[in-house]
């Protein structure tokens, strides 16, 4: 793997590819965790980790495996992996086990972990193919951890709270309150504050992009703006 | 492909067999290695919730250890068999945790665990889990309001059948506009946890048989 192909592949699962606002994959985590940046950007690196490992771990039994069952054996692979997850946050982050509760074993149903291993992870070496679930999941990450950031200031007027659930009672003095005496905004919390954060994401990085575009082709009225292709599939 | 169709599959059960085999192995080891560390976690969680609740001069037994599985009981709300663990000081029986559900929150079930001394006074309630509006319904989670400290003190016999009731129903306990249906399920479970509490003191505080750890239920 040469430098190119890893400054590809990371700006491809970071940016390009990125699974929370372009591909729309793994919704049902991404809404649901979303509530506080803590949260986020736990669920978001243990699904980076298990992206990573299961890349790692189905790249070199791509040839092993008969066409046929190679889903039945990726899913077992992630879900061992994940199970493992499971247990090692249950036993050394116990408070943050119990926030996140249900989605860390639904990791394993996010169709972003299976979709990358199909996708790359059985067609490439080991090394890239770790690094692509990796920036992938890292993809995933930025986007809940900014989205959590929304939702927290709008919905708590506070940052990282619950930080000492994910590194112990020490860190409990790094909660910024953003918005002293702020008593709150309920809609940013519950689901549709989720939604509302992740379309004004998904509509700012469009935005980014056309711009970016228009920037290149040096043509400030850009007729061809609107079919540069920017029409993600939701899965 | 030569092999016939019949050799071709078993060849592929084969393959996801020793895979099934690698994975379990696997998980099992993990099982292994964070077993004692879960177990650990998980207790220090729970002695970190009863002694919130029991005070800590109530008590010089290892509370952890001292329990007594309870059947379900219509007035605890249980379903499960659940744990009660019991506080003695000098061997003296001083209190008990129990744990009690109430049905009908605003949004499911809401669990409690509860402690009441010897003499049947409250002397802590905390919600485990519950899942009221956030906002509206979770004052009655402590670091949100300290309104579940109102039951600290309160037993039976000062307060009769109709004071356990929020204000709004023409009862004692506190309430905050908009969100009737939560309290008013956290005081009626407390309040049939005490009764069940009168009614089974006795059993409750006998003589702790060594009992083996029930397996891990979950």
């Amino acid at each position: 793997m040469n430098f190119q192909q890893f400054k590809d592949i990371l700006h491809n699962g970071v940016w390009k590819q990125n699974t929370g606002v372009v591909q729309l994959l793994g919704m049902c985590p991404l809404l649901a965790v979303s509530s506080t940046v803590v949260n986020g950007v736990s669920l978001g690196l243990a699904t980076a980790f298990v992206m990573a490992m299961s890349g790692a771990a189905v790249s070199p039994i791509r040839q092993l495996v008969p066409n046929e069952i190679r889903i039945p054996v990726y899913i077992l692979i992630i879900a061992v992996l994940v199970t493992v997850v499971q247990y090692v946050m249950n036993a050394y982050m116990y408070g943050l086990y119990v926030v996140l509760g249900i989605f860390i074993p639904l990791i394993v149903t996010n169709c972003i972990v299976l979709a990358r291993v199909e996708a790359f992870a059985s067609k490439n070496p080991a090394l890239p193919a770790a690094l692509d679930g990796f920036a992938m999941g890292l993809g995933l990450t930025c986007v809940l951890a900014v989205l959590g950031g929304m939702r927290e200031i709008i919905g708590k007027g506070t940052l990282l709270s619950g930080i000492d659930l994910a590194l112990g009672d020490a860190a409990k003095d790094w909660v910024i309150h953003v918005i002293p005496n702020y008593k709150g905004f309920l809609l940013a919390i519950l689901p549709p504050g989720a939604f509302i954060g992740l379309g004004c994401l998904i509509a700012g990085k469009n935005w980014f992009n056309l711009r970016a575009e228009r920037k290149a082709r040096g043509d400030s009225t850009a007729v061809a703006a609107a079919d540069s292709g920017f029409a993600p599939a939701a899965h | 492909m030569s092999a016939s169709p019949t050799k071709e599959s078993l060849i592929t059960a084969l393959n996801l067999l020793v895979f099934a085999l690698i994975g379990t192995a696997v998980l099992a080891s993990t099982f292994f290695l964070t077993r004692d560390r879960i177990r650990q976690s998980e207790e220090a969680e729970k002695l970190n919730l009863i002694s919130q609740i029991v005070p800590p001069a109530l008590f010089d037994n290892d509370i952890i250890k001292d329990t007594l599985n309870i059947a379900p009981d219509p007035l605890l709300g249980n379903s499960d068999d659940t744990i009660a663990y019991r506080a003695r000081l000098h061997g003296e029986p001083s209190a008990v945790v129990l744990e009690a559900v109430a049905p009908d929150g605003y949004a499911g079930k809401i669990s409690l665990i509860l402690s009441i001394r010897a003499n049947g006074e409250v002397a802590g309630v905390r919600v485990v889990t519950h899942k009221e509006t956030p906002g509206l319904g979770d004052y009655i989670e402590l670091p949100k309001s300290p309104w579940i400290k109102g039951f600290d003190g309160k037993s039976d016999a000062v307060y009769k059948d109709n004071d356990w009731k929020v204000k709004k129903d023409g009862g004692q306990f506190e309430y905050m506009a908009g969100a009737t249906i939560t309290p008013r399920a956290v005081v009626k479970t407390v309040h049939k946890a005490l009764l069940y509490f009168e009614a089974n003191r006795d059993k409750l505080f006998a003589a702790s048989v060594p009992q083996p750890r029930p397996e891990d239920s979950k």
